[in-house]
This record gives C-alpha cells, sequence and structure tokens, in this order.
C-alpha cells in the first residue's frame, strides 16, 4: 500500500445552530489512488470536503495533506490540493484563458511555465478553441471541463471533486472521468470526489468510504463492500448501509446560502 | 514580488469586469449628470440670489464625491455578488493572504471608482463647470481615490459580513444614501442648525468634498489640510477593519 497522503483523524464539525455535521470521523486515502466518499445528502460529505480544502475551520480533531496540518500551515497545504467545487466557481465575466491566468499567477507560477500548462490543460479538456470565449457563454459541462483544467493547472498532489459530474449527460461524464484517470495515470494526481452516481465510485474508485449522519458507516473497496452487504452491486451496498428512507433536503442553491449561514454564525 | 503580481491580477479582474459591464457605466452615470443640471440650474438661481455664488461651482465636487461614493462602496459589496456565484472561494482556497486579496481588490474597486470621478469631472465641464485652475485637477484626483479607497474597505468590510445580496438594498438606504445626503455634497455648511452642523462634520464624506472642493473650485470649509488628513486617518481605520473582517471570511 502507498503511503498516506490524506490523514484524517477524529475529524468534528459543529455549527453555531447546534447541528453536527461531522462527528469524529476518521480515515486516510493512500498517494496515487481514486478515492470514493460516498453518502446521502445532508450526510457531511461538502463540509468534510470543505474542512479539507481549507474552507471551514474543524471544530475538533486534525487533518493532514501531504504530512502537512493543514490548520497550522493553510499556504503550503492549500498549493498541494486543487479543487472542484459542487457549485462552479469560474469568473463568467472573464474568459475561460483570463480565469487560467488569473489561477496561474495566484498559485505563483512563473509567466513561461504558466502560459504553457495553461495551453497544455486547454487542449487536455479540449477547450483550446474556446480559450477567448467568456465563460457566461458555456455550457455546464463546458464550465466542468475548465475547472478541471483550472483544478490540475499548478500540477496539485490531490484534487478534491465534490460531485463533479453532478447534472451532466452520459456523454460528457464519460468524457470527464477518462480525463481524470488520464491525469491519475500520467501525473500520479491523487483523486478524492463525491458523487451521487454509485455506478461511477464502483468503475473508478478503488477505495471507498460511506458516511452518514456524520460518521462513517463503511469503508473498503467496492468488492469488500458488496461482500460485507451480500449485495451484488455497489448500489445495493449503499442502500443496506444507508437505509431507504429519503433525506430532506432544499434546493442547492438555498442550501448552499444556508451552509453559509451556519458556517457564518459558527464564526461569531 | 509574488505578493505584487497577486495584488496586480485582483486589481485588473476588478478593471475588466467595470470595463466590460457597458450598461453599468451607462446607469452610473445617468445619476450624475441628473444631479447636475436639475439640481444645478434648478437650484441655480436661488442659491445666486441667497449671495454664496454659482452653485454649479459648489455643486460638481458633491456630484464627484457621490458616484465616487456609489461606485466605490458598490466595489466592495461585489465581495456578495462573488460569494453567490462561487468565485470568493476560488481565491479562498490559493495560496495566498487574505490580505492581498483584500489590497487588490480594494486598490481595483478604488482605481474604478476614482475613473468615475474624473469621468463626471469630464462631463461637469461639458455643462458648462470651470475648475478654478488646472494645478488643482492632479491633487484632485488623489483626493478622489482616498475618498474610493475608504469607502471601497467600508464596503468591503461589511460584505463580508453579510449572507446574501438582499442586504444591499439596506446599506445604499441606511448607510450611502445618509453619507452623500448628510454632508455638505449639496448644501454649504453656514447658518446650519446645529445639529445638521454636528453630523455633517463628524461624517468623513464631507472632507472629501471640502477638499475637492478646494482644489476644484477654489473655496474650502474646513482647510484642505485638515481634509486630507481626515480622510487618511478614517481610510486607514476602515482598511485595518475592512482588512480584518475580510480575513475571517469563511465561504
Amino acid at each position: 500500500m502507498a503511503r498516506a497522503i490524506i490523514e484524517v483523524s477524529h475529524l468534528t464539525k459543529k455549527f453555531g445552530d447546534g447541528t453536527v455535521a461531522v462527528n469524529d470521523i476518521s480515515f486516510s486515502v493512500a498517494e496515487g489512488g481514486i478515492f470514493a466518499f460516498l453518502g446521502p445528502n445532508g450526510a457531511g460529505k461538502s463540509t468534510t470536503i470543505q474542512m479539507l480544502t481549507t474552507i471551514l475551520k474543524p471544530t475538533a480533531g486534525t487533518i493532514r495533506l501531504g504530512g502537512t496540518d493543514i490548520v497550522s500551515d493553510p499556504s503550503t497545504v492549500r498549493k498541494m490540493f486543487g479543487v472542484i467545487f459542487q457549485d462552479p466557481t469560474l469568473d463568467d465575466e472573464l474568459t475561460a484563458f483570463e480565469n487560467l491566468e488569473f489561477h496561474g499567477v495566484l498559485y505563483g507560477i512563473a509567466r513561461a511555465e504558466r502560459r504553457a500548462r495553461i495551453e497544455k490543460m486547454l487542449a487536455f479538456v479540449d477547450m483550446s478553441k474556446r480559450r477567448n470565449d467568456f465563460v457566461k457563454n458555456f455550457s455546464g459541462g463546458m464550465k466542468r471541463r475548465l475547472e478541471i483544467a483550472r483544478g490540475l493547472l499548478h500540477h496539485p498532489r490531490v484534487l478534491f471533486l465534490d460531485e463533479p459530474t453532478a447534472g451532466l449527460d452520459p456523454q460528457t461524464r464519460n468524457h470527464l472521468w477518462d480525463s481524470l484517470r488520464e491525469m491519475n495515470r500520467t501525473e500520479g494526481v491523487t483523486i478524492f470526489f463525491t458523487t451521487h452516481y454509485i455506478e461511477e465510485a464502483e468503475r473508478a474508485a478503488k477505495d471507498i468510504v460511506i458516511i452518514d449522519h456524520g460518521k462513517i458507516v463503511a469503508s473498503g473497496t467496492a468488492d469488500s463492500l458488496k461482500k460485507e452487504t451480500q449485495a451484488t452491486t455497489l448500489e445495493e451496498a449503499f442502500l443496506a448501509l444507508t437505509g431507504k428512507a429519503i433525506r430532506e433536503e432544499e434546493g442547492s442553491a438555498t442550501d448552499h446560502l444556508r451552509m453559509m449561514r451556519r458556517a457564518y454564525s459558527a464564526h461569531r | 514580488m509574488t505578493t505584487l503580481r497577486i495584488i496586480y491580477i485582483l486589481w485588473l479582474r476588478e478593471i475588466k469586469r467595470y470595463y466590460r459591464a457597458r450598461s453599468r457605466i451607462v446607469g452610473s452615470l445617468a445619476q450624475p449628470v441628473l444631479f447636475l443640471v436639475a439640481l444645478g440650474y434648478g437650484l441655480g438661481p436661488v442659491f445666486n440670489k441667497a449671495g454664496q455664488g454659482n452653485y454649479i461651482n459648489f455643486l460638481v465636487p458633491g456630484v464627484i464625491g457621490m458616484s465616487i461614493i456609489f461606485t466605490a462602496i458598490f466595489s466592495g459589496v461585489a465581495v456578495i455578488w462573488d460569494r453567490q456565484f462561487g468565485f470568493l472561494r476560488e481565491t479562498l482556497v490559493a495560496p495566498v493572504s487574505r490580505l492581498s486579496i483584500m489590497a487588490g481588490r480594494t486598490l481595483g474597486g478604488a482605481t474604478v471608482a476614482t475613473g468615475q470621478g474624473i469621468v463626471v469631472f469630464f462631463i461637469a465641464f461639458l455643462i458648462g463647470f470651470r475648475p478654478a485652475g488646472w494645478f488643482g485637477f492632479i491633487p484632485a484626483v488623489f483626493v478622489m481615490f482616498l475618498i474610493a479607497i475608504l469607502f471601497t474597505a467600508l464596503g468591503t468590510g461589511i460584505a463580508a459580513r453579510m449572507k446574501d445580496i438582499q442586504g444591499f438594498q439596506l446599506i445604499m438606504n441606511f448607510l450611502v444614501m445618509p453619507v452623500v445626503f448628510l454632508s455638505n455634497a449639496f448644501f454649504p455648511l453656514k447658518g446650519l442648525p446645529p445639529a445638521l452642523n454636528i453630523v455633517v462634520a463628524a461624517n468623513p464624506f464631507s472632507y472629501g468634498v471640502d477638499a475637492l472642493r478646494g482644489f476644484l473650485s477654489g473655496a474650502t470649509h474646513f482647510a484642505v489640510g485638515i481634509d486630507i488628513a481626515v480622510l487618511a486617518a478614517t481610510a486607514v481605520v476602515f482598511l485595518v477593519i475592512g482588512g480584518y473582517l475580510f480575513s475571517t471570511i469563511e465561504a
């Protein structure tokens, strides 16, 4: 087994209104692997990703990325990962190229190298021809591809993706996964992702952790999870582990704001 | 060096976004023009009869200040837009300090607001305003920039603590409007009721307008040195508070 690039121990996040989104979870992710973090709506996936990417501060517990504690040394850690959040984080008023250029400067990549890397990544996600178009004119799938190009621009060791394929058609989803696997193979980027398409996790991920109500309920490979629950597919295993009850959750935009409101009151 | 480059790219983004939003530019110029024409020509004769001289000359620095304040607050508050549209996260997960992000955004917003002030100056020139002397133009631009920095920092600080865009109207009505109208932008300080006089004198914006008047119209109430000292001190205070609030953002 390769050494761990992400080590999470006893991680907890409580929000100001008393909800415990993540409750004392521990897991580790092997370097160079593809890792799926699964769970129903409201299980704590996004909160965990937000803590892993230094957006939210943990209430308790530690996270180490490449051996560095993310709370005590966020700058070092931030250079090490790329992230694609659930909602797009591109600037609509800038062009595809300008978004990448902005990112490259923020990550301190020298000009010549930056330009070469931008061209390479644009070609990689098949967007070279749209480089000077405004992002506001792009479809959801194109925005996602551009975000992947951007997330990989600074040669991160880990790429976090929060439901990267939500709302995309099967063609785009397949294309996206081909790209991610290629990057995983050629550049050795560790892929950490969440998804509701369980068959994606079954196909792509080597290691899987399932979280529910802020707690880890199972972990292992797709095969070991199926064996454990005597299921034929990972989706059946997932349902066996997390139950069939539908989770109440508001629409994503409202959810996003509510999340933020919680984060705020937590801060005060 | 890297920090400067980061501040530059954030600054550049503000400039590009402003320059590309043509409708916003036109919209934000309509208001000062309306004020200049309606108030300038409407109240001019009364002002003149009361022995106060040329109202346009008095009014133009106030209207320049007003358009700067609107643009500056708007630029600062754009943090909320960035939050809503997600882009804020892109900057917050980057390996750069919050202070350099704040510095770049504020400088960019202030540059845009200053540009707006200069445009209003030339519009006023077309309408018939003549500055007391062209030597005052450069220091006047410097004062515009100070006003712009002050209110961009204020807007950023407020936006850092606001949850959504709905609160924006609240800021306009309960902060920006009072700051503009409870100042010397539209009326002289002579002979005001004492209570109003205190409010106006406690309003940092009054000092900005007063300094602009000193450089553009050749008449001040407080004296230009005092004006600039008050503006600069207030700007520093707002930058520190805004920087602190911005550095505590979790998005």
